[in-house]
């Protein structure tokens, strides 16, 4: 049964999601909702998404609903991108694409890469580190693109200010996140889980595309991590994917 | 005979309180270990407190047999609506109502000066969020499906201080389904025990 995920491949929570079906060794369709005609607010897309946002999954009988968090990059056009933000903005981070990796992680638990951990207390881990990715990380990274890719593009002034408490905070997180890799080789332990995956879609914005890739390089142990986890297989086939 | 689940925290503590109700709800005992937040010693060096959805989902994992079995969901679809609904909670619920309780109910105990229009500005988030709650409640009983499940419970905390501790409790009350969702959750004898507790520690 091949899943569906609808959204736009260079967004940040369907890259999430497809990167853990990828991992998994699970076959999916990207279905592509075009943000500026607003498919995403006609009543049958609303049906599988009651916030109205991508991504959403179809998997048989099942369906899923995740957000996207908008992040598109440059040759998607910010056009599309500017509706879905002006629409959320004021709202809500929802992140349930996490809901969904969670979902898959377990359900194709015995095929592909173990993403959950070896013992409850790794997994206990997994679910720590995804809740600080999710509180802690992704927010300050979503307002730095927001900031500095997208408002400049649509001619308007990014706020300076913002940027630089931003940089500050996330600053402090990654030393967080830099203790803890020194005595981990993954931020649950010794393997590679769903906590490092979650990662991957903002870091690359980070990396490429707002011109912060000092932010990790300059730190040892968050720099092998990126190193190593941008080059796992399933990560760059999905890079391919979405033509970076 | 297995040494009792120490919780570190007081329990007037919105994340203390939703791993109290997740261990009632499990039937799991448990030693509740005070920590004076006038000495500070809640503000640990390390800032990676443990989260508190965490240590419920753990909770649950670990005492998948025990008292209410379904808190998890009972099957991997069921645990996935209820992941969703969680971080439904975690991330689109959760930062405009801890605001809220903070302004209205914190601060002018603690004597913080409030600051009204991140007030009105959460108000206003959360009733956009809510207003999808009264939707999906008018097509199922409790957020993940027909069962009282996680997701529900870990909304209690902050909700609770809203309807009871600031006039902000019709943004719940007043809705038909969000409201009758209310009424039903709280009124389970875990969260009333929870009450309980934090009406003695104070």
């Amino acid at each position: 049964m091949v899943v569906k995920v609808y959204g736009p491949i260079k967004a940040a929570c369907p890259q999430r999601v497809l990167a853990c079906l990828l991992e998994k060794e699970v076959e999916f369709q990207i279905v592509d909702v075009d943000l500026e005609a607003g498919d995403h607010k006609k009543p049958d897309f609303l049906l599988r998404q009651p916030f109205g946002q991508v991504p959403a999954i179809e998997d048989g009988d099942f369906k899923l609903f995740g957000k996207v968090l908008g992040m598109c990059s440059l040759t998607l056009g910010v056009i599309y991108l500017f509706i879905f933000i002006f629409k959320c903005v004021n709202i809500l981070l929802l992140a349930e694409s996490r809901a969904i990796i969670r979902y898959y992680a377990a359900k194709y638990e015995k095929q592909g890469t173990n993403l959950l951990g070896n013992s409850l207390e790794e997994r206990a881990m997994v679910d720590q580190w995804l809740e600080v990715e999710a509180h802690n990380f992704n927010d300050l990274v979503y307002t730095l693109v927001f900031q500095l890719l997208i408002l400049p593009r649509m001619g308007k002034q990014g706020d300076t200010a913002l940027v630089l408490s931003c940089q500050q905070k996330l600053e402090k997180v990654l030393d967080i996140y830099e203790q803890r890799l020194s005595t981990t080789a993954y931020l649950a332990g010794d393997s590679f889980t769903l906590a490092d995956l979650s990662h991957l879609p903002a870091l690359r914005y980070l990396v490429d595309d707002v011109g912060m890739w000092h932010m990790v390089s300059q730190r040892k142990h968050v720099n092998a991590w990126w190193e190593t986890i941008s080059n796992r297989a399933a990560w760059k086939k999905l890079m391919k994917l979405a033509n970076y | 005979m297995a040494t009792p689940v120490k919780v570190h925290g007081p329990p007037l503590s919105t994340a203390v309180s939703r791993v109290l109700a997740c261990l009632i709800e499990k039937d799991v005992q448990f030693q509740l270990i005070p920590v004076n937040m006038s000495k500070g010693e809640h503000k640990s060096p390390d800032f990676l407190k443990i989260q508190s959805r965490a240590i419920c989902r753990y909770v649950c994992e670990k005492y998948a047999e025990k008292g209410n079995k379904g808190l998890y969901g009972s099957n991997p679809l069921a645990k996935a609506s209820i992941d969703q609904w969680l971080e439904a909670e975690g991330q689109s619920f959760n930062p405009p109502s801890s605001v809220l309780v903070f302004q209205l109910a914190f601060a002018p105990r603690m004597k913080i000066k409030q600051d009204q229009s991140l007030i009105n500005q959460n108000h206003d988030k959360l009733a956009k969020v809510l207003e999808v709650y009264e939707k999906r409640l008018g097509e199922s009983r409790f957020l993940a499906g027909d069962e009282f499940s996680l997701a529900d419970l870990s909304h209690l905390p902050n909700t609770h201080y809203l309807v009871n501790a600031t006039d902000r409790g019709e943004l719940f009350t007043s809705k038909k389904n969000v409201g009758r969702w209310w009424a039903e959750i709280s009124s389970r004898d875990s969260w009333k025990k929870v009450v309980d507790m934090q009406k003695h520690s104070s």
